[in-house]
């Protein structure tokens, strides 16, 4: 079983990808190379842009099961639409109409068992793509894409973790931002969670409830500052306050921000590669214990 | 012929509510029997779905006209299938009163 860590963060753009690009390329070169970065941020996954070296591989289409009314063997009971908690069903027995919304549906499967007349055969829907892209030594970045207009991303992501490499010995799950399904779901059955914050105070806010949602989900935690040297000191006084661990400070650095926004990541300086050295030797005496 | 008003409150005195899946209440006016009739709403506070729900409603009860605001895509495409005449008021000041005697 592969030690599975997700990388989170309330708030977008505090470094989440900078942080999973990079402590993948670490884990790569001192660790092992049987690791596995998984890009969970599926509405905008762009960690293949940080890893031009990755080229796709193959694509996988991920598709949910929507049931089709059989109009030959409904009686209009409306058992299906008393069952369907998300308002996905319409039965209108004077004109003997009744149909499934595609977009409200959740495939829950309560509806197909509520059925007594076996009127709700199933079909696929696509509802996004898992994309394997790989490096010239094998090595996987796998990433899922939803399909524009679907709103199932929190499914697509429990799709595409189940297609994470079992054989790998770590895998990092790249977490869109936020505290709600999709967050829930990208950190689930992981063994440990990396928060990645900035000192400021919306990042301190956002921080605060994710800590809460990760403490809720009993899951063993630490955070990364990033952009250190930059806002205010209230993030430390509160890490320090809950006895949260921190792995790690990365100082800000115009020069950095630059090539980030070339699309270039590597921190090939001298207190970047200090501080990822630190940040994952922790992180595999985590594993150990 | 059944119309169906979406209304703030249960009574003819209540304000016209813009909203259509979302509505408070319904006010189905009967122009046969001149009969007025309101229903809660219970899919106002629904997670999603609330637009298609009313839509379901409408067609259960016969209504051939409705009133309201605005409509959604999904109820759009219901009522457009079974021919149910849409009307939009974009005045939220208007009593539900006003807009039954508007229609004769």
């Amino acid at each position: 079983m592969p030690f599975k860590i997700a990388i989170a963060s309330g708030k977008g753009g505090t470094g989440k990808t900078t942080v999973s690009v990079n402590l993948f390329k670490w884990i790569i070169q001192h660790w092992t190379e049987k690791v596995q970065l998984v890009d969970c941020d599926v509405e905008e996954p762009n960690d293949h842009i940080f890893l031009p070296e990755y080229l796709l591989s193959h694509q996988q289409e991920i598709t949910q099961l929507i049931p089709k009314i059989d109009l030959n063997n409904c009686t209009f009971c409306r058992k299906c639409v008393e069952w369907c908690e998300f308002n996905a069903i319409v039965v209108i027995p004077p004109v003997q109409f009744a149909e499934v919304n595609n977009s409200l549906c959740h495939s829950c499967g309560a509806c197909i068992i509520a059925c007594e007349d076996n009127a709700m055969p199933e079909f696929p829907y696509p509802i996004g793509k898992a994309n394997f892209y790989k490096n010239e030594n094998g090595s996987v970045l796998l990433e899922g894409e939803l399909k524009i207009g679907s709103s199932m991303q929190t499914m697509l992501i429990g799709e595409i973790k189940k297609l994470s490499n079992p054989n790998a010995e770590v895998v990092l799950f790249d977490s869109p931002p936020g505290t709600s399904c999709p967050v829930v779901e990208s950190v689930a059955d992981t063994d440990y969670v990396i928060l990645v914050t900035e000192p400021t105070p919306f990042g301190l806010h956002d921080l605060k409830l994710t800590v809460d949602l990760i403490r809720e989900l009993k899951i063993d935690f630490g955070v990364i500052v990033n952009k250190s040297g930059l806002g205010t000191k209230d993030v430390y006084e509160y890490l320090e306050k809950e006895d949260i661990p921190l792995l790690g400070k990365i100082p800000f650095n115009r020069e950095y921000a630059s090539n980030y926004a070339k699309g270039d990541l590597s921190a090939n300086n001298e207190i970047f590669i200090n501080q990822y050295h630190s940040i994952g030797e922790a992180l595999k005496e985590r594993m150990s214990e | 012929m059944k119309t169906l008003i979406t209304s703030k409150g249960d009574s003819t005195d209540s304000f016209f509510d813009l909203r259509f899946g979302r509505g408070k209440y319904f006010c189905i006016h009967d122009s046969e029997t001149g009969n007025i009739e309101f229903i809660e709403n219970l899919n106002a506070e629904a997670q999603g779905g609330a637009g298609t729900k009313t839509a379901e409603k409408v067609i259960e009860l016969g209504v051939k006209k409705v009133i309201s605001g605005d409509f959604g895509p999904k109820a759009k495409d219901l009522l457009m299938k079974f021919k149910i005449q849409m009307v939009m008021i974009t005045d939220s000041n208007k009593t539900v009163m006003e807009i039954i005697k508007s229609l004769s």
